[in-house]
């Protein structure tokens, strides 16, 4: 990564580090002089905002640990003491818990907008599919740290995700006792859980790190999704884009404090309010707003195999979407037919997520099953035959090109270069 | 390494592949008590069993225990819901086995089959829904059994699954009548 700095060591203090450890040339090239594509809208701000919650995440959850005990007679209790007892503590608890919704609204945010300019398009297949696993991490890292508590939802939620690997067929039952320690949710569960919750943001930390080096190898995608091709088309990445996306940061973190301040519950569930109860099932479980699209998936189908692999099909189709889509051309701003598609799509992955909230009953099954239909042809059929039927519009010559255009409306109608 | 130009396997491809060999033999046992340890250890799998005093359960009545850590369902039976499960052929349960820890393994799910002794007044079954594993609630559904809240499976009067995405009826674990009016669970 060391091609795009032009740091050359002053002080003999400087040259005397940069012999032994070039660092400050590696933080240089990366995360100052990188040249990045000039055109970036406030879509592409994501990626900074998740370093950021990822920070928030690790510093809040590590005070946690402080206070918290892993065990199940009291796991209630010390959060219930975080709560009231230590100094600040709610300010921590209700950070890391909204936190960890905030992380997910950017998370979601920021694989939409990889989907609608086709950012995992050759040649930055490797970059999604890094970022698919850190989507399943995070997902895998929630799943454990909402168990943490104890509470009847947390419970619950365990048993009914931990039992979806009971639906392997033959080793469903010996790898749900595996995973749980006994023959139920119990103590060496809630142990276990502590233990990866803590591991895994670590590893999501290096998953990001191997993002950011594979977005780097070919820099960034744009809104034109047309190559960088001189220098023309770049700015480097301080002070541009360091700026652009700390304002972002700065508005997300707004909407992070009305939550955290006004509505710290608003997003979780009454019910984890209650101890965790073995014996007695909620009347209605459903889990974190986060994973209903999936739930929705899940029981959908009217089989317990059927459903599991669908759900976890849902997301793993997503790691060969840079070869479903058959699209040339990255930016759907330049497909027309793919731009509606897209909007469908989103609607659809909405619906599906209300249809999780709901009681499986009813018309809710219904159009479930439609929407879990939908969802999968938009992968299987819609992009690889839209890329086929669709004309693309013509493509600008390149970036610079693009961004003049837009500046001097004025201009006669042509600019625009065809495909190239 | 071993893609050299001759043809002849010689002392070096031996040495490669007998390391290789042993390394990946060491690390499967290195690995192995990484993942057992994460199995039931003694003091669950020590849990003992259970005794309980059924003379108190009156008729329609049921109690839920804790046993392994799960909740089991002890039922006394009325006579109505003795003769609906009864009523029902085999052949038109979703699951047809017995799922009965007490009798043949692939018995019919016959409401006999589903106790021990022939005492089909007391139904002893695990409070743990085979979809994914909520507490179903008793005497609710369309079938007058047990309905599970979470993603809406409907069992009847003998705990066999009827409608809804559980796969299998609910399972009886094994248990034996001390006297008339003790059950030993486990």
């Amino acid at each position: 990564m060391g091609g795009h700095s032009t740091y050359q060591p002053k002080s003999a203090a400087e040259k005397w580090l940069h012999e032994r450890l070039p660092i400050v040339e590696l933080v240089k090239s990366s995360a100052l002089d990188f040249p990045t594509p000039k055109n970036l809208n406030y879509w592409w701000t994501f990626g900074g905002i998740l370093a950021v919650m990822l920070v928030v995440q690790i510093i809040t959850g590590i005070v946690l640990v402080m206070h918290y005990t892993p065990h199940v007679d009291l796991a209630f209790n010390s959060v219930e003491h975080i709560m009231r007892d230590v100094n600040y503590g709610w300010l921590i608890r209700y950070m890391h818990a909204n936190g960890a919704s905030m992380f997910f609204i950017a998370v979601y945010i920021h694989i939409f907008r990889g989907m609608y300019y086709g950012s995992y398009k050759a040649p930055r297949e490797v970059l999604w599919i890094i970022g698919v696993l850190i989507y399943l991490v995070m997902m895998a890292t929630a799943f454990m740290g909402y168990v943490l508590p104890w509470g009847q939802m947390s419970f619950w939620g365990a048993k009914v995700i931990t039992n979806l690997f009971s639906a392997i067929p033959f080793f469903g039952e010996p790898i749900t006792t595996w995973l749980w320690g006994g023959y139920a949710v119990d103590n060496p569960t809630l142990n276990r859980f502590f233990s990866l919750h803590y591991l895994l943001p670590f590893v999501l930390a290096g998953l990001v790190g191997l993002h950011i080096w594979a977005l780097h190898v070919p820099g960034n995608n744009n809104p034109t999704g047309v190559s960088v091709k001189s220098g023309q088309d770049t700015v480097p990445f301080h002070p541009y884009y360091t700026m652009k996306d700390s304002f972002a940061i700065v508005v997300f973190l707004i909407l992070f404090g009305l939550f955290l301040f006004f509505a710290p519950n608003y997003l979780g569930h009454a019910i984890n309010y209650e101890p965790a109860n073995p014996l007695s099932t909620p009347a209605h479980i459903v889990p974190e707003w986060y994973y209903l699209p999936f739930y929705a998936i899940l029981r959908a189908i009217p089989d317990k195999l059927g459903g599991v692999v669908a759900m976890f099909g849902s997301i793993a189709i997503l790691f060969v979407l840079p070869w479903l889509d058959t699209s040339k051309v990255r930016s759907g701003n330049y497909r027309p037919l793919f731009k509606g598609f897209f909007w469908i799509f989103v609607a659809v992955c909405i619906g599906l997520g209300y249809l999780g909230s709901k009681p499986p009953e009813g018309w809710y099954v219904t159009f479930s099953r439609l929407l879990t239909f939908y969802y999968f042809a938009h992968f299987l059929v819609i992009l690889p035959l839209l890329g086929l039927l669709e004309t693309p519009k013509p493509l600008p010559s390149s970036i610079s090109d693009d961004v003049l255009a837009k500046k001097k409306p004025a201009l006669p109608q042509g600019q625009a270069v065809p495909a190239e | 390494m071993s893609t050299a130009e001759h043809a002849d396997p010689n002392r070096r491809d031996f040495l490669y592949i007998a390391t290789g060999a042993a390394g990946a033999v060491g690390a499967a046992l290195v690995a192995w008590p990484f993942i057992d340890q994460m199995n039931p250890d003694a003091s669950v799998r020590a849990m003992a069993s259970i005794e309980l005093d059924i003379a108190p359960i009156a008729e329609g009545q049921s109690i839920t225990i804790k046993w392994r850590g799960n909740p089991v369902f002890v039922r006394h039976r009325t006579q109505k819901e003795i003769d609906e499960a009864k009523a029902v052929p085999v052949t038109d349960l979703p699951d047809p086995v017995a799922r009965n820890a007490n009798v043949k393994e692939g018995d019919p799910a016959t409401d006999v089959n589903r106790v021990v002794d022939g005492k089909e007044k007391l139904l002893v079954m695990m409070g743990v829904c085979t979809h994914l594993g909520c507490v179903p609630l008793g005497q609710q559904g369309d079938y007058g059994g047990w309905f599970c809240p979470c993603h809406g499976s409907h069992y009847d009067t003998a705990g066999r699954i009827r409608k809804g995405p559980a796969p299998q009826n609910l399972p009886v674990p094994i248990y034996a009548y001390i006297s008339d009016t003790k059950i030993r669970i486990g």
